[in-house]
């Protein structure tokens, strides 16, 4: 199935010379927004618009829990400033077309993506699940529960994971995980997504560059 | 590194801990003393043992000569005179507050003053297990993972009471046998469960809030995140009667509403879907293959 791309800027999911930027063709069934405003086009098996932190409802309106139509959110996960992973987090909502997901399914898995299908929630589903994980890591830290080398070590060699969670805070940058956090926040208002404290004290200190 | 430590007991060896910890020193060249409450657990767990060395000697980690003696080192015995001579003795057996206090104050009453005492417990506090005996200085919490045999890493956290010295010679001891220890605090979960735990119960919320299906949730963290296993993968490996178990250790003492059973979980765990054990779980398992992944 052909594919559309209506694009403005640098995509987070794709940055310049990504094959699936190449892949898309002049006309289609599917239309993705990279950066373009959102058009509802009702004659297309599925218009796509990429996401940053916002909801898809942004875009589309909401509607008491009955909204949903041939419109569909995706992200691919990046951790901050981290090079892309092969995730395609694609956001649905309560009355989507099952066509629609299917289709973008079907191109994104074409491209050699995996993809996971979410509710248009704040976080979608890694952020909303890791950012408080790596905020209690922060917290071990400044209690000193144990080093941040020793934090590492215990999360790669008891549960096998490739990195910890300070070393990928510092790959995605600490200011970055302020930003989701406090985003995630603003929504959930739990003490868990509150950003920590070294999160906010790295994003002051960007902020007074 | 040093260690002035010949002689290990391991309480509680007829057990899945304490087999495999019992391996860790014996494999490293420790006289090793296995106890237990009954020869049967024992047997078994020696039974195993020669298995799992004998795989080590099959696939080349191991020389035949090594295994020999490591086999030789490991004694059994379900009376508990038999650590009398020991100078660390490492307690795995079950995680309950009184069973420990106990075996560590009869404990007390056998071994050599200078003995050293470390605890095994996931849940409990290293202080109040301590707590148990008339050498508080002398015990240490070395929380070995899962299996114990293969895991390198071992939480060390000192109590209360614990000397620096008693610390440093069990520190020196781990490293002695070949794992790799890391220093945290007598906190509930130390490091990785502290991190885990909450991490599993925000899965599980997600699940229950309609965020995303087990599939998609699992997918998502091993493909965005290069996890080996989702977290609803690992909760249904674990159990979910032990997700429970540790919750209702953590939740009241931290107070972390992270920590603390999400309803789904009480609700599983009521019906029986405590996961691979029960064949039902976050997901369906016939005959050992997994369904829905
Ligand atoms: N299973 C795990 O994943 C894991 C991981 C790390 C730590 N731990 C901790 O290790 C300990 C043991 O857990 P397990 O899963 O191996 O349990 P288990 O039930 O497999 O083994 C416990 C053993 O202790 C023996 N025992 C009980 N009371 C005893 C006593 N008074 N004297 C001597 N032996 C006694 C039992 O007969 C049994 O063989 C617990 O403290 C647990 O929290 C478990």
């Amino acid at each position: 199935m052909g594919y559309v791309i209506k694009k403005q800027g640098e995509s987070r999911s794709f940055p310049e010379g990504e094959a699936f930027l190449e892949g898309a063709s002049s006309e289609g069934d599917i239309v993705l927004h990279l950066g373009t405003p959102f058009e509802p086009d009702a004659g297309k098996t599925a218009v796509l618009v990429e996401l940053e932190m916002e909801c898809l409802g942004v875009h589309t309106g909401e509607n008491a829990g009955l909204e949903g139509s041939n419109a569909l959110g995706f992200a691919r996960y990046r951790n901050g400033d981290e090079a892309p992973s092969n995730l395609i987090e694609l956001v649905r909502q309560p009355a989507t077309d099952d066509s629609a997901i299917a289709a973008a399914r079907a191109i994104f898995e074409a491209a050699g993506f995996e993809v996971a299908v979410s509710a248009d929630q704040a976080g979608r589903i890694i952020d909303r699940l890791v950012r408080p994980k790596y905020n209690a890591a922060l917290t071990f830290l400044d209690e000193g529960l144990a080093t941040a080398d020793d934090m590492d070590m215990t999360c790669r060699l008891g549960l096998g994971y490739a990195n910890g969670p300070i070393e990928r805070l510092e790959q995605g940058g600490l200011a970055h995980h302020f930003d989701v956090t406090k985003a995630l926040f603003e929504v959930y208002g739990t003490p868990a997504y509150a950003p920590g404290r070294r999160a906010t004290v790295a994003k002051q200190r960007r902020s007074a560059e | 590194m040093s260690t002035n430590i010949q002689k290990v007991g391991v309480c509680g060896a007829g057990g899945t801990m304490g087999a495999g910890i019992a391996i860790v020193a014996s494999r490293a060249g420790f006289e090793t003393a296995c106890f237990d409450t009954s020869m049967e657990v024992l047997d078994r767990a020696r039974g195993q043992t020669e298995g799992f060395l004998g795989k080590s000697v099959d696939r080349g980690k191991m020389a035949a000569a090594e295994r020999d003696a490591a086999l030789a080192g490991l004694s059994a015995s379900t009376d508990m005179d038999a650590l009398a001579d020991c100078d660390l003795v490492i307690e795995a057996v079950f995680e309950d507050l009184g069973v420990k206090r106990e075996l560590l104050g009869a404990l007390d009453g056998i071994c050599k003053p200078e003995a050293l005492f470390a605890s095994n417990t996931s849940t409990l506090s290293i202080t109040e297990i301590a707590a148990g005996c008339d050498r508080q200085d002398r015990v240490v919490g070395m929380h070995f993972c899962l299996p114990a045999q293969l895991m390198k890493l071992i939480e060390m956290s000192p109590g209360v009471n614990t000397s620096d010295e008693a610390f440093a010679d069990a520190w020196a001891w781990t490293e002695a046998a070949g794992q790799q220890p890391v220093t945290t605090q007598d906190k509930p979960g130390f490091i990785l469960n502290a991190l885990l735990v909450p991490f599993n119960n925000d899965a599980i919320r997600a699940v229950e809030a309609g965020v995303a299906s087990p599939t998609d949730i699992d997918k998502a963290i091993k493909a965005g995140l290069n996890y080996k296993m989702g977290p609803l993968e690992l909760l249904d490996l674990v159990g979910l009667d032990t997700q429970m178990l540790l919750c209702e250790a953590f939740y009241p003492v931290t107070l972390d509403p992270r920590a603390s059973a999400p309803p789904l979980l009480r609700r599983m765990v009521a019906a029986g879907h405590l996961g691979h054990k029960t064949g039902r779980g976050f997901y369906t398992y016939d005959d050992n293959a997994m369904f829905g992944g």
